[in-house]
């Protein structure tokens, strides 16, 4: 088959590789019908990510025909699915609980050592994002092995376009469970930080939730357009203060709750981070940990800080102190994408969310190399790139 | 030995002490080996079905992927094969020394082993949990410190082998499979080779 392969920084290549297989019994395999390169495929695009090896498949945003399933899979050939990012097995505790991008069994047994050594446990796997999540073939290819098919893909209605539906795989669930993580309450007003695909999606999830008004920061013109499509007031940190803005666009108050959508964009973790942990106390560096201090501070008093942003290592000059002094509560995490799906794919169908708004380019699989470059170079009017095997 | 401190309830395996492995030695039926490990995993299963499977010795080389096979010998005796470094394999009889049905299993290598051990695998109701599983094994490195370092390079040390033996032990109970990252089964009969 022919999939995207990362073969160095800067260089991604579209080879010829093996066809995938069912291995284990509650695998399937799909034929890819749509995937996105992910903000945090630049990432692995620009050689921050360690555990990465030459020829390794990207991509964590996919969607597919069901073309062969394992003995104990639940889904049936022909049938239309989109995949979570999250490899959860849905059988531990921690998949009892929903809390599914901390699967215990999602990760090959020797790839845990990592996780375990930085974080102290390690987390579910991942699609195509280093060996450090799994090193599981990703989905921009035309093949996928889905493992623990019977818990993860959704099946999707016939006759909806993949485009509808795609970013249920990450992207979409991110954003709304930014949104609940900020506990909204009706009448609150909610402060995101980044307009990109997650925080543009925060930003609908909020008014769902029952916030008066969402107040959006970027710098990006054509991001802040598309907040402003959603009714959301926006601030363009590259023109105003951010938090003098805040405080008078509040009446002095401050964001009843605040989401960081910035960090590393999504599911990163950078090198430094990981191979240094002395040099990694000083890696994320002012700017990219800003959006969250800058976020603690504009809080109102007892307020909530939502932070789906990434973040892999330490960071420095963290306003601790702002946090407790405040009384702030602080939820974060990777998403469980698996939790969220059924109820979103019913809010695409009744048309209450719409997804379609971001994709700005589609291109053929072959073509992927171009779109990754196209993707980190200009972030203002690429907002989204969709893959299609067979496009062209 | 040294009183332990009474206000300490950390598990000897994890003790700063020089002298722990001494302490932890005459917990064991028949202490065997200088280095010590031990590893606890949370399995979300009933503690009967574990201690069934892990009894019957001949189920532990599906998830013990250094173990090349262990012939059962008897109901206390069992022969087992085990891959070392740089393609070496070490042999030795193991046999039960002590054992509680859904409690423990208490083991010793027999004289003549490559790798002198000894162990303790205690399986503990946990409730909603399911079941704790600890395992504490007392080994000597074959080549002593220096083969443990050679052994830890090619990734067979037995602390390293221990906790990812528990970790597959708890995907095949409570997924019925064992994770893999390869691709297509050419690939997953390499990486079991």
């Amino acid at each position: 088959m022919r999939a995207l392969a990362w073969h160095g920084k800067h260089d991604v290549r579209v080879d010829t590789v093996d066809d995938p297989e069912i291995v284990n019994q509650r695998d399937c395999i799909i034929k890819v019908t749509a995937t996105a390169i992910c903000g945090s495929d630049l990432h692995l695009y620009d050689g921050y990510i360690p555990t990465m090896q030459a020829g390794d498949i990207l991509g964590h945003e996919f969607m597919g025909e069901v073309v062969e399933v394992g003995a104990k899979s639940t889904l049936k050939k022909g049938q239309k699915v989109v995949v979570p990012f999250t490899i959860a097995c849905g059988s531990c505790y921690h998949c009892g609980k929903h809390q599914y991008s901390a699967c215990d069994n999602g990760l090959p047994a020797d790839n845990q050592d990592i996780a375990q050594e930085i974080y102290g446990q390690p987390m579910s796997g991942l699609f195509g994002y280093s060996h450090m999540t799994g090193g599981y073939a990703g989905g921009q290819a035309e093949y996928v092995r889905v493992p623990f098919s019977d818990v993860g893909p959704i099946v999707i209605p016939d006759g909806v376009d993949d485009e509808k539906v795609l970013f249920l795989s990450d992207i979409l669930p991110t954003g709304w469970m930014a949104a609940e993580n900020a506990q909204i309450e009706p009448g609150d007003t909610v402060a995101v930080w980044g307009c990109g695909p997650v925080g543009l999606f925060a930003v609908q999830s909020a008014f769902l939730m029952g916030a008066e008004r969402v107040i959006a920061i970027d710098h990006f013109p054509h991001r802040l357009d598309l907040a402003k499509k959603f009714g959301a007031e926006t601030i363009n940190y590259k023109e105003s203060a951010v938090y003098e803005a805040l405080m008078v666009m509040t009446g002095g108050i401050g964001p009843d709750a605040v989401i960081d959508s910035v960090g590393l964009e999504a599911h990163g973790f950078f090198v430094d981070n990981v191979v240094d942990q002395i040099k990694a106390s000083t890696f994320l560096g002012t700017d990219r940990a800003h959006s969250i201090r800058q976020a603690i501070i504009a809080c109102r008093k007892g307020g909530r800080v939502s932070m789906p942003a990434v973040y892999g290592g330490f960071i420095d000059k963290f306003p601790l102190g702002a946090l407790m002094e405040k009384g702030l509560t602080l939820k974060t995490g990777q998403t469980h994408v698996q939790h969220y799906m059924p109820a979103l794919l019913n809010a695409i169908m009744e048309g209450k969310i719409d997804t379609t708004f971001l994709i700005s380019h589609r291109m053929d699989l072959e073509d992927a190399p171009k779109g990754y470059d196209m993707f980190k170079n200009n972030q203002n009017e690429v907002t989204k790139v969709v893959l299609k095997p067979g496009f062209n | 030995m040294t009183e332990s401190d009474p206000r300490d309830d950390a598990p000897l395996s994890t003790s700063k002490r020089s002298d722990a492995v001494a302490d932890a030695t005459q917990d064991l039926a028949d202490g065997k080996g200088s280095s010590i490990v031990a590893r606890a995993v949370t399995i979300n299963r009933p503690v009967g079905e574990l201690f069934a499977y892990f009894r019957d010795f001949a189920n532990l080389p599906s998830f013990m992927e250094n173990v090349e096979r262990i012939d059962v010998l008897d109901q206390r005796r069992s022969h087992w094969v085990v891959k070392g470094p740089a393609g070496k394999s070490y042999e030795w009889t193991s046999a039960i020394t002590d054992e509680a049905q859904d409690g423990f299993i208490a083991w010793s290598s027999e004289d003549g082993a490559d790798v002198p051990n000894s162990g303790r695998v205690e399986f503990r109701d946990a409730g909603a949990r399911g079941t704790v599983v600890v395992a504490t094994i007392l080994y000597d490195p074959p080549g002593g410190v220096i083969g443990k370092l050679i052994a830890k390079m090619f990734q067979r040390e037995p602390a390293i082998q221990a906790r990812r033996d528990l970790r597959r032990f708890k995907q095949l109970m409570e997924t019925g499979e064992i994770a893999t990252a390869a691709m297509n089964r050419k690939q997953h009969e390499e990486e079991l080779a």
